[in-house]
């Protein structure tokens, strides 16, 4: 997967020196490691800056929001599907973008090599299927594997759904995953259990929104928890105002989310917020077949009426 | 909602057409007394307020 940057590169510099797109968005490499940061290229020359490894967890379609221009696009298998969505919602058009579709192989979650090691990680190399963490006066070498993202060891899409042109050869889908393990097991506790759950799980939530501004779905003008005519939510930390703006948030989300794991990467508290999206995308699946920007031609479920649609929760 | 813990009966949904009083008296009966048999819902309620 680090072979793609130069080929990256390439593709990013032809676009803009043949002026198909006006922007490519990419990555560049982050002021601190296993931070890699997008990069808006608008020149050719600076399209070396652009890299590629597994540390490119971020959502970039959150960056195609309302833009008007031509835009080349790096995306993932889930990035893709996040792209669709856009695209059905009307948030950019398809005819803008040149989308440089990515197969994927899984991002480093950040969160768990960081807890995996003493002291500060100042260097992350990979290589091979692995990866190397070193820091002052410790280095480590763990499988990549073994450190994967939790949304990315349950990919079953790794594949772009939608694409202009491909950096490489799509990569195998991952089979036989159980996506759903922990929403299982949730949905086996009873009520005070799962009440209790989900208030251990928020404990740590300081409130900062980094999970909603790094949703590339949460992009509308003046979000709920930040009006305050009519004020939806209480602003503090208290726990009730944390649950409501965590389980509005992901209701927001139903139907649409795509599990590119976004939100919990931005976490500075590592809180595992998709458990709340999961359930929702679980539901989907279940009740309406759907998953989220899989194809341009078809409506979501939420804003579509079928006669067969499930009924069971109507008294 | 219940999947975050609230009783599953505390959130109800139902469809009455303005033509359907009866089945609206009976859609009211049916959740007040439900509600009532779970008693007030003290997991959305603030006590004090925390100051860290």
């Amino acid at each position: 997967m680090t072979g793609y940057t130069e080929k990256i590169r390439e593709i990013a510099a032809r676009l803009l020196t043949e002026k198909t797109v006006e922007m490519v968005i990419g990555f560049r490499k982050g002021t601190v490691p296993m931070m890699n940061e997008p990069y808006f290229v608008k020149n050719p020359l600076e399209a070396a800056n652009l890299v590629w490894d597994s540390n490119c967890g971020i959502n970039l379609t959150n960056y195609l929001t309302d833009r008007k221009e031509k835009i080349a696009v790096l995306a993932k298998g889930c990035d893709s599907r996040n792209i669709v969505t856009h695209i059905i919602e009307n948030k950019v058009k398809r005819e803008q973008l040149h989308i440089i579709g990515v197969p994927c192989q899984g991002m480093i979650d950040r969160h768990g090599i960081s807890d995996r090691v003493d002291g500060e990680i100042l260097k992350v190399v990979e290589s091979d299927g692995r990866v190397v963490v070193s820091g002052r006066g410790f280095e480590q070498t763990f499988d990549k594997a073994d450190v994967l993202q939790a949304n990315c060891r349950l990919c079953i899409h790794r594949n772009p759904v939608i694409y202009d042109e491909l950096v490489a050869e799509p990569v195998p889908e991952q089979q036989d995953v159980d996506r759903y393990v922990e929403e299982r097991r949730i949905e086996a506790m009873d009520v005070q259990e799962r009440w209790a759950y989900f208030d251990e799980l928020l404990a740590t939530c300081i409130r900062c929104y980094a999970c909603r501004n790094a949703c590339p779905l949460c992009y509308c003008p003046t979000c709920f928890v930040d009006e305050s005519r009519p004020q939806w939510v209480g602003k503090s930390i208290d726990p009730i105002d944390t649950r409501t703006f965590h389980f509005l948030r992901a209701y927001h989300c139903a139907g649409r989310c795509t599990d590119c794991g976004a939100c919990e990467r931005a976490c500075p508290m590592g809180i595992n917020m998709r458990v709340f999206t999961r359930k929702l995308e679980k539901d989907c699946f279940e009740l309406y077949g759907w998953e989220a920007g899989m194809s341009l031609d078809q409506r979501p479920p939420l804003d579509t009426y079928k006669l067969d649609d499930p009924e069971i929760f109507i008294k | 909602m219940a999947h975050m813990g609230v009783e599953p009966d505390r959130i109800q949904l139902s469809w009455v057409s303005s033509a359907e009083s009866n089945k609206f008296v009976e859609v009211v009966k049916d959740v007040t007394a439900s509600i009532k048999a779970l008693g007030p819902n003290r997991n959305f309620v603030k006590t004090v307020a925390k100051v860290a």
